[in-house]
């Protein structure tokens, strides 16, 4: 995530002896977008946190489920940002299987999965695919992409999944959400999905994996349900507020594990007022 | 991203089955789900997974029971898992073990042996389908993604390729010269811009090294820096640098030359920003004559004038210097009467002269404002070498300089300061040039003066003691002496002349020689007088209570200041009355050229003193130019011979015959006009034996006593 500091007309390393955030989650989720690099990093994770494949499901139903509820709350347009490779499940296949006319724009500083991207939705007049690093609000915001096509006079749908926890404190990931927040119609709802758990939840058996991690594919922040919340600072939290992921409106009790109330990772919807 | 498919498959003739059948096919179809669900992500909730299997689990039942049997439902059935992202390769494997386990039971089927054969034959086909469809998911997402890669990379390249199109242009059509060399110096490549501006093609360019550029003013940081910029001690570093161009000139840059590391670090390669900054240069040398020159002769201005004097002492390069410092004289007359136009155009004439007389290395001319011009000479031997130019100046001088029909003739006066360069300082040369200036207007001008070291102290001195004076006053530093008057007849002591002294506190004892002409000139002389008389006149007081008849009359001297001080009978008549003395008690001393150059009021004054009953003399008479017949009308009683005639009466064997008939017809025509006569200066036995023989009445001097305190004057009366 060097383009911060890069000129924004430089070209984004296309490094494929690297593994990528998104090719990674994209084989968790059982996609083929990807290649030996990326999956030699997820097997190993795999293998020593089985439980991953189970985090990266829930994220991606979490998203599902939390389109579905801006939908149903009159949203239809959305903002994805580090909406990595498009496996399934996405967000204009969710929005506009409501309503055929729901706006989309994608965001991620992946050059491949914005290519890829854009490869698939040519032709789709509403749904755009930026490459920027998300950090950068005010790039995102006054790119050609989110003016053409989303309205700032109407509610937006803001989407962080699975986003925040490679934002590390430092680089004061409340501020990113703040760049954004303060340019959001009321109305706007906003959606973050964070690895995160509670203190005594850690299993040591997970450094070995959270360090391959950190090493092959990028550092991870885990926070807590409190650190979680405050991002939603502006928001107010719609029931149950900041929830274990797979407590937040699950769509039926048998989806609810015995355990997931230690599922490590939280979720939240916030609408601004 | 997938198209939008709808996984779930509308089951043919689901209405056609038994509802025992059917709620059968219901709970394989959750069984179905609770297996698959979470070995992949489908964009699916739960009970749609549920319902989309159900139907898949009909076309199962359908298949089962198909006339003709056919494996294709199965094969389909497998493709449509994929289609729904079935894909974690897990569903597979739990799919065909719970086929086999569970759907025969569920669904109430016989487990005959046809229907185990046809059920192990739609596992096959389902297995052999979704394989396939997986196979080709894979594939085109490889597929995909492989063109993602390509479709990045060129974009990513096509931005590159701008970035450095970009890149090129700037370098290309920046206006400021560009260069890029290796760590070596050599250059690589030069914009179009350095091109210009040093007169070298690129290809001439990449012949040199940076090293060829040096420039012989160049200043010495320049080079140092760019060693420690190729040694990658510091990255940047500015500089001004004149180059040559290729036709010859010189071109003043600005130059920021940066070094650029590789991956490691290490120096690389080095880029020259050059900006061309020759007219700015011109300009400021033209700002700098132009605050350096005095605009209306063209010559250097006082800026100038004090810079190079001041390089003068700070590079010690030559021993000696000289100033001439140069006023015309009556300047202000020509520029008052034909206006100031005429005066500056005398200004720029006199100013030509000076520049033509005084030329060569090491002098300088310049106005310093005004009609203040000064010459410097660096390097002079002597002093003769500046009077020299002084001379010369004023003959340059000399003749009458025609403007606009007027002829004038100018003189100026001059100051000139020469000495050796140590133990002086360049403000030092200028006070003294001044001084020596104001000499020269106060000798009379059209002169030059030279600097005298004795003559500034004396003068330093005079003004420190005019400047004291008033508060010496006030703290009664002065005091008065008494020399004794004496008659030559009996030697009886007559009167006492006042004499005032300064103890002054630096000084020591003053006479008042030393400051009685200063008094005058500032005019303290009149509070002085009037305290040295009331001083005389209360000692005189004490004596006429001690001695009686045979006390002394005080002798006071009155400047010619005081004479014509208004209020001078007045304040003699309060300070008798004060010191309840009669008057002829006092006597005044008056010179001949206070009495005689007088107009009528200090003569009314001198009379009415005399009607009072005040004595009157005239000191140093001789000496000065006395109108004799006017001489019999004035107030006076008593005249005292200077002592320079007793010159000839002083030896024992011989008098000066001429000196001697001088005295004696001074005595006679004082005695011819009624007038007592004192000799001063009386100083051998000899003198006053002659004086004596001659006729005088008094003598005053040396032989009978020198001036002494009041005290010592007792001693005397009482002898």
């Amino acid at each position: 995530m060097d383009s911060v500091e890069r000129p924004t007309w430089a070209p984004g390393d296309i490094d494929l002896a690297r593994p990528s955030i998104a090719r990674v989650y994209d084989y968790w989720l059982g996609g083929a977008h990807n290649f030996a690099v990326d999956r030699a990093v997820a097997d190993k994770v795999l293998t020593d946190v089985p439980i991953i494949k189970s985090i990266v499901l829930n994220h991606r139903a979490f998203l599902r489920r939390a389109v579905r509820f801006m939908l149903s709350r009159g949203i239809r347009q959305f903002l994805d940002l580090g909406s990595g490779i498009p496996t399934v499940g996405n967000v204009h296949e969710i929005a506009q299987a409501t309503d055929p006319s729901a706006r989309v724009v994608y965001v991620d500083v992946d050059a491949v999965a914005v290519a890829h991207g854009r490869a698939i939705l040519t032709g789709n007049e509403l749904v755009n695919v930026l490459q920027t690093d998300v950090r950068d609000a005010k790039q995102v915001l006054s790119s050609p992409e989110v003016q053409g096509l989303l309205d700032f006079d109407e509610p937006i749908g803001v989407l962080m999944i699975a986003l925040l926890h490679f934002v590390p404190d430092a680089e004061d990931p409340c501020g990113i959400v703040a760049d954004y927040r303060d340019v959001l119609p009321g109305g706007s709802y906003l959606a973050i999905s964070h690895a995160g758990f509670e203190e005594g939840e850690w299993d040591p058996a997970w450094d070995e994996a959270k360090s391959v991690y950190n090493r092959g594919v990028s550092e991870m922040c885990f926070r807590s349900k409190r650190e979680v919340e405050v991002m939603f600072d502006g928001f107010e939290l719609v029931e149950p507020g900041v929830a274990r992921l797979p407590l937040w409106r699950p769509e039926s009790p048998e989806d609810v594990d015995p355990d997931a109330a230690h599922f490590i990772s939280f979720g939240g919807v916030g609408r601004k007022a | 991203m997938t198209e939008q498919v709808d996984h779930r498959v509308a089951a043919p003739g689901r209405s056609n089955l038994d509802p025992a059948v059917l709620a059968g096919a219901e709970s394989f179809a959750r069984t179905w789900a609770t297996a698959v669900i979470g070995s992949s992500y489908v964009p699916m909730t739960r009970a749609e997974v549920a319902e989309h299997l159900q139907a898949l689990t009909e076309v199962l039942v359908h298949a089962l029971h198909a006339s003709p049997f056919r494996t294709a439902p199965g094969y389909e059935i497998g493709a449509r898992l994929v289609e729904a992202h079935f894909t974690g390769t897990d569903t597979l494997g739990r799919t065909v073990q719970l086929l086999g386990d569970d759907l025969l039971g569920e669904l109430g089927i016989q487990p005959d042996e046809l229907m185990r054969s046809r059920l192990a034959a739609l596992q096959g086909a389902l297995a052999a389908g979704y394989a396939r469809a997986l196979r080709e998911r894979t594939l085109a997402e490889q597929e995909a993604i492989r063109a993602a890669v390509l479709d990045a990379r060129d974009q990513a390249e096509a931005a590159l390729r701008a970035s450095e199109a970009r890149f090129r242009a700037m370098f290309t059509e920046a206006a400021i010269g560009i260069g890029i060399a290796d760590i070596e110096g050599r250059i690589l490549d030069v914009n179009q811009a350095l091109q210009d501006m040093l007169g070298f093609s690129v290809e001439e360019m990449r012949q040199y090294n940076i090293r060829d550029l040096m420039h012989p003013e160049d200043g010495g940081s320049v080079w140092r820096l760019y060693d420690q910029l190729t040694a990658g001690e510091c990255d940047h570093y500015r500089a001004e640098k004149r180059f040559r161009r290729a036709d010859g000139e010189q071109v003043w840059t600005h130059l920021t030359l940066s070094l650029v590391r590789d991956d490691h670090g290490d120096p690389q390669y080095q880029v020259a920003m050059i900006e061309d900054v020759t007219d700015r240069h011109l300009l400021q040398n033209r700002l700098r004559y132009q605050a350096l020159h005095d605009p209306l002769t063209g010559l250097p201005n006082r800026a100038l004038f004090l810079e190079r004097l001041g390089r003068v002492f700070n590079n010690r390069a030559r021993h000696r210097a000289g100033l001439c410092y140069l006023d015309l004289d009556g300047f202000k007359v020509i520029n008052d009467s034909l206006g100031h136009d005429i005066g500056d155009q005398l200004l720029v004439e006199v100013g030509r002269r000076l520049d033509h007389s005084v030329s060569g290395e090491g002098k300088l001319v310049a106005r310093m404002g005004g009609d203040e011009f000064v010459i410097l000479v660096e390097g002079s031997q002597d002093t003769q070498d500046i009077v020299d130019v002084a001379d010369r100046v004023l003959r340059e001088l000399e003749s009458p300089i025609r403007i606009g029909g007027h002829e004038l003739t100018v003189s100026a006066s001059i100051g000139i300061v020469e000495r050796a360069l140590s133990g002086t300082t360049a403000a030092d040369l200028m006070r003294d040039a001044d001084i020596t200036l104001y000499w020269a207007k106060a000798d009379g001008k059209s002169r030059w003066a030279l600097y005298n070291p004795e003559r500034n102290a004396k003068e330093v001195a005079r003004f420190t003691l005019s400047a004291t004076m008033p508060a010496a006053l006030e703290r009664d530093e002065f005091y008065v002496d008494y020399q004794p008057l004496v008659r030559l007849e009996d030697s009886t002591v007559v009167g006492v002349e006042a004499l005032v002294r300064w103890q002054h506190p630096e000084f020591g004892r003053l006479a008042p020689d030393r400051f009685i002409e200063l008094a005058e000139e500032t005019g303290l002389i009149v509070p002085l007088g009037r305290w040295v008389l009331r001083r005389a006149c209360e000692q005189a007081r004490r004596w006429l209570e001690e001695f009686g008849d045979s006390a002394p009359f005080v002798s006071v001297n009155l400047a010619v200041r005081q004479s014509r001080d208004p209020e001078l009978v007045r304040d003699v008549k309060r300070i008798l009355d004060e010191c309840s003395l009669p008057p002829h008690h006092l006597q005044l001393e008056l010179t001949e050229s206070a009495i005689m150059g007088t107009a009528d009021e200090p003569l009314e004054a001198l009379r009415a003193l005399s009607e009072m009953g005040v004595r009157i003399a005239i000191d140093d008479f001789g000496t000065g130019y006395s109108n004799l017949a006017y001489l019999k009308h004035l107030p006076v009683h008593e005249l005292k011979i200077a002592g320079s005639f007793m010159e000839g009466l002083r030896a024992a064997d011989e008098e000066d015959a001429v000196d001697v008939q001088i005295v004696s017809t001074l005595v006679q025509l004082a005695h011819a006009l009624q007038l007592g006569v004192t000799a001063e200066g009386v100083e051998t036995p000899s003198q006053a034996k002659r004086l004596h023989r001659i006729g005088c009445d008094t003598g005053q001097g040396w032989f009978f006593a020198k001036p002494m305190k009041p005290e010592e004057i007792d001693e005397l009366l009482r002898r």
